[in-house]
């Protein structure tokens, strides 16, 4: 690759159609050569975020600075990012060369130039032999690789990606969500990515931004979001998470004591004071036993059970509610009905921090 | 400043400078130019006493501004915005205000002092400055950020903006205003109520004794007649084509295609060959039966028979859809219920045909209620609101303040049906096809609805070929009904070709309004089709503010009938500013913005199968909106093309209400012609030209699609809906 890539900023940036504000005052950075997704259930924002980037959509208010240039009121076209399209908008009336040759094309290119671009392109993405073929006769993995090939064909410093896994069968996600991760990597590239699959986001991403109506829910490392959500929102959005209640007893400098419903646990504090606040427990962290009650554990009854396979799921009724369970299940599937003991790990238990939710 | 703007400003300098500012004769140009009649502006205002055109070049001046100083985007828009806006509005305020006469109203030359100063039409060069002050205005606001800063589309929308403006809303606004003047050109309501409620518009003396009642009810009451007689025929004839094992299916197609080239009167002129008092079957009743010849014919018979004949295939398009769109599954799923096949017919398929069949009302409803030939060739003493309009106009009563009233009430019972439409159908949602694969079989019909249609359907289709028949023979044969020896005489009267001392001349009556005919139409598609689906683009692809007035301003063109049209320009563009009757250009755009609404629908129908991200993928891979039209939109919409061409050409063809006002001595058409050939009872020939005229436009079809050709879509194929063009036409 010729150019850097180049970083993505957006100061407080607004985007209202009518009385409905659908991005509301965010700002961030994408680093050069960075992965980061825009992580969020359907209508939070995220893809209108990744069409202000492209210029698909003109912000209401706020500044949008690409590779530390001013883009704010800059077309699409004036831009230098290329999309994928969910639906991986490839021309149909033109043969898979013509598609990925078409940015060059029009951007003035000699024939022989564009065609050289397309096909090293093509190339990249492992589609040697098929540039004659018409997009409909294609695959809808080759379709979606063709539509990355003319994307990266005018070597953009950005590139965007709309859900680009959405219309492939789930074995296939993997393998191309993979592809693209190292395709990244590979070629050092900015890439802003859209998902509503948080699997998908902890997979590839080097930064995850969480949306929720508009505005920025979390950013940070996969980790991070993980292990430290920053609000009920985010911890029950990222891999799922039993929102309990509970008492910190204790503070111990970086760590608290906290206690739960007669269990009491020790997690990292993050700023909570003594007093009631709320946890985040992930499902892995529920331990069930059905015999002999240990000190930190309550009873509970096994309200739904489900054998995956690799683990089992439970919904166990307990005085803390109705908790989300998973168990490796090494041992004999646990009946609906039969009572358990339930008791915490210490590990994926996070306090939510309170002030936002 | 962009390239496209200089050049606009270019264009502007030109048109103020250097063209005729106003419609003049350009022959003798050395006296009469630069200051004189067929001055240009900037000549006319220093030079010519025409001190009112000079402000304007104040507008062009600011615009100017921008590439003299050297500015920047941002402040550039402000001056062009200024200038653009200003000029313009100058531009069209002294057109309207100055006239042949002096002022134009009252008030200012009550305040100026009459007669004041007088002005001839614009022409080219003051039609040529308000283009670019427009588009410069546009290209200000684009830079202003309008529509994405994007200034192909901000141009585009203020072009087709403007041209509605002036080709559709001014028009009728005009029949609104000589509406409501008397016959002194003051505002007069009670007049107005008065002429609105005539006893001859709204009488009901039919009911209690034998004279006639008023026009409104008669159209009224045969609107309604064809409407429900078309719905049921193309009911019956929709269910024969999908759910029996009908046999010939295929010359039920040959009936949807016969519509669509067929001139609305031909088929009133085939009555009369038939029925009229000397007609091939009327003289074999009077021979066979002792029936006496009479004139049955003439009046409401003859036009209902003839509107059901027009326009049952339009039913029968609109219902097919509608038919074969119920989800087979439905009626399987009451089959399963244990329905019988005639319950499950009353119960679920009749309901769900609901909305079509509302839809197929509406359309006959309003196709008869617009239909202008029919009546005015087999109407005798019934008369109607198109007719009665145009009587008003051209006869000898020449009123034209009575023609606007008449026009508004059936403009009013027109839009009326629309609105219902709209507003009724509009909101029910009968989704019968869904996305998801239906593996059902459709139902066959219960026997006795079968026997129904059968019993319908085939001795209309009998009758309709019969009918054409007619069409092809009697242009053969020396008068039909009388002498059937075979002859080519009324060809050789409209067509004739003599060899002269100048090589060929074409000697036959009808060539000048054949050729005449040909320019117009040959003009008028290609331009119908550009303006058509450029609003369509606009209106699916683009928000803006006042989308909703746009898409009604073009859709109000297809509402307004013919003869209202007709009137409606007469009114408008007999005097300046737009003075432009007698010209093959009004001609032109008549055709346009009465077709124009075809060509958005299928284009916005196209469109609307292309995603959109399709767009968003060239804007992103750095091509600008022109570069996305022309290389992405544009080949995928060539269906639409195929559609609006093919459409506006032979409409332009076979249309003779509106244009029968507009027609003159030079620019006569043929529809007018075979019209005026029928009403001197010159039979023969008036079916030679209609024959001739199919001929041609089956021709024009065939290499309108060679021309354009079809989209390439890979292995899949996807067929130009021609047959969807007949059902638009009449929507």
């Amino acid at each position: 690759m010729t150019k850097s890539p180049a970083s993505v900023e957006f100061r407080s940036v607004t985007k209202r159609y009518g009385s409905v504000t659908a991005v509301d005052d965010i700002s961030f950075t994408i680093e050069p050569g960075s992965l980061v997704t825009l992580l969020g259930p359907s209508g939070c924002g995220k893809t209108t975020t990744l069409r202000l980037i492209a210029g698909l959509e003109m912000a209401s208010s706020g500044r949008i600075l690409i590779g530390g240039k001013d883009v704010t009121r800059l077309s699409a076209a004036e831009r230098d990012v290329s999309m994928v399209f969910q639906s991986y908008a490839l021309f149909p009336h033109l043969s898979v060369l013509e598609n990925v040759a078409y940015g060059p094309t029009v951007q003035g290119l000699p024939k022989h130039r564009a065609r050289e671009m397309a096909l090293e392109k093509l190339a990249l993405v492992g589609l040697q032999g098929l540039e004659r073929r018409s997009p409909s006769e294609l695959s809808g993995g080759q379709q979606q690789r063709v539509a990355v090939a003319r994307a990266l064909v005018l070597e953009p410093q950005v590139l965007l990606f709309d859900e680009p896994l959405s219309n492939l069968d789930a074995k296939l996600r993997r393998r191309v969500r993979d592809d693209i991760r190292e395709l990244q990597k590979r070629l050092n590239l900015t890439v802003a990515y859209v998902t509503h699959d948080q699997e998908e986001a902890l997979a590839v991403s080097d930064r995850i931004i969480v949306m929720s109506d508009g505005r920025i829910a979390q950013s940070g490392t996969p980790r991070q979001l993980y292990e430290e959500p920053a609000n009920l929102f985010v911890a029950d959005f990222i891999g799922d998470a039993n929102l309990v209640d509970g008492v910190v007893v204790e503070e111990r400098g970086e760590r608290a004591l906290v206690r739960i419903d007669g269990i009491t646990i020790e997690v990292p504090r993050r700023g909570a004071g003594l007093g009631p606040v709320r946890l985040a427990v992930r499902p892995t962290a529920v331990l069930l036993q059905r015999t002999g009650p240990g000190r930190q554990a309550v009873e509970g009854r096994i309200a739904k059970a489900a054998y995956l396979g690799k683990h089992a799921e439970y919904l166990v009724a307990s005085p803390m509610g109705e908790l989300f369970a998973i168990d490796r299940a090494d041992g004999p599937l646990l009946e609906e009905g039969a009572p358990v003991w339930i008791s915490l790990a210490d590990r994926e238990v996070a306090i939510v921090p309170s002030a936002e939710g | 400043m962009t390239p496209s703007g200089r050049a606009w400003l270019l264009l502007g300098l030109i048109g103020y400078a250097i063209l005729p500012w106003h419609l003049a004769d350009l022959a003798p140009l050395a006296n009469r130019y630069p200051a004189g009649e067929a001055g240009s502006g900037l000549g006319r205002a220093l030079f010519g006493g025409a001190w009112w055109l000079l402000p304007i070049a104040a507008g062009l001046a600011v615009a100017t501004v921008p590439v003299v100083a050297r500015l920047d985007r941002d402040k550039a828009a402000a001056w062009l915005v200024a200038g653009g806006g200003f000029g313009l509005a100058l531009l069209v305020v002294q057109g309207f205000v100055i006239g042949h006469n002096g002022w134009t109203t009252a008030w200012l030359a009550a305040w100026f002092g009459a007669p004041g100063p007088r002005q001839g039409g614009l022409g080219f060069g003051a039609a040529l400055t308000a283009l670019a002050l427009l588009m410069l205005l546009c290209q200000g606001l684009a830079d202003r950020g309008w529509c994405r800063g994007d200034a192909f589309v901000v141009s585009a929308i203020g072009l087709v903006v403007a041209l509605i403006g002036l080709f559709v809303f001014f028009p009728v606004l005009r029949i609104l205003v000589s509406a409501f003047q008397d016959n002194a050109g003051q505002f007069s309501f009670s007049e107005f109520a008065a002429k609105v409620l005539d006893r001859s518009i709204w009488g009901l003396d039919c009911l209690t004794s034998s004279l006639r009642c008023g026009v409104a009810w008669n159209t009224l009451f045969l609107a309604v007649l064809v409407g429900v007689g078309t719905t049921a025929l193309g009911l019956a004839f929709a269910l024969i084509a999908t759910r029996t094992g009908f046999r010939y299916k295929g010359a039920l197609r040959v009936l949807t295609v016969l519509p669509i080239i067929t001139p609305p009167f031909v088929i009133g002129l085939a009555l009369i060959l038939l029925f009229g008092r000397s007609g091939a079957l009327s003289a074999l009743l009077y021979e066979w039966f002792d029936i006496p010849r009479s004139r049955w014919i003439y009046g409401l018979p003859g036009v209902l028979i003839a509107q059901l004949l027009a326009f049952t295939p339009i039913a029968f398009l609109v219902l097919i859809g509608v038919v074969q769109g119920i989800s087979p599954s439905l009626e399987e799923a009451s089959q399963t219920l244990r329905a019988s096949r005639w319950t499950t017919f009353r119960t679920v398929s009749l309901p769900l045909m609901r909305p079509g069949l509302a839809n197929a009302f509406l359309l006959g409803f309003v196709e008869s209620m617009a239909d202008f030939g029919n009546p005015l060739v087999l109407g005798g003493n019934f008369e109607v609101l198109s007719t009665k309009i145009f009587f008003a106009v051209v006869g000898a009563a020449h009123d034209q303040g009575r023609a606007a009233v008449l026009s508004l009430v059936l403009l009013g019972f027109t839009l009326a049906a629309f609105w219902v439409q709209y507003a009724w159908l509009g909101k029910r949602v009968y989704t019968t096809v869904t996305g998801k694969g239906d593996s059902g079989l459709l139902l066959p019909l219960p026997r006795r609805v079968a026997w129904l249609c059968y019993a319908t359907a085939i001795p209309w289709a009998v009758f309709t070929f019969v009918v054409y028949a007619v069409i092809l023979v009697g242009g053969f044969v020396r008068s039909m009904g009388r002498d059937y020896t075979p002859t080519l005489e009324h060809f050789l009267t409209g067509f004739r070709i003599e060899a002269g001392r100048h090589g060929l001349f074409l000697s036959g009556s009808a060539w000048d309004s054949f050729i005449a005919t040909l320019k117009v139409a040959a003009m008028a598609a290609p331009l119908t089709a550009v303006i058509g689906l450029l609003t369509a683009y606009l209106m699916s692809r683009q928000s803006f503010a006042g989308r909703r007035a746009f898409e009604f301003g073009t859709m109000l063109s297809f509402a307004i009938p013919g003869t209202v049209v007709g009137v409606s320009y007469i009114l408008a563009f007999n005097v300046p500013p737009v003075e432009i009757t007698g010209t093959a250009f009004i001609l032109v755009m008549c055709f346009v913005f009465r077709n124009m609404p075809v060509a958005v629908r299928s284009g916005i129908a196209t469109l609307s199968q292309i995603d959109k991200s399709l767009d968003e993928a060239s804007l992103t891979l750095g091509a600008r909106s022109f570069a996305t039209v022309r290389r992405v939109i544009l080949p995928l919409l060539r269906p639409a093309v195929v559609a609006s061409l093919v459409y506006s050409f032979v409409r332009a063809m076979t249309a003779v209400s509106a244009v029968i006002f507009l027609v003159s001595a030079e620019y006569n058409m043929a529809t007018t012609y075979i019209v005026g050939r029928v009403e001197a009872g010159e039979f023969g020939l008036a079916i030679a030209y209609s024959c001739v005229l199919i001929v041609v436009m089956l021709i024009a079809i065939l290499m309108i699609q060679l021309l354009v050709g079809e989209r390439r879509l890979g292995r899949r194929t996807a067929p130009a809906p021609v047959g969807n063009v007949a059902v638009q036409a009449a929507g």
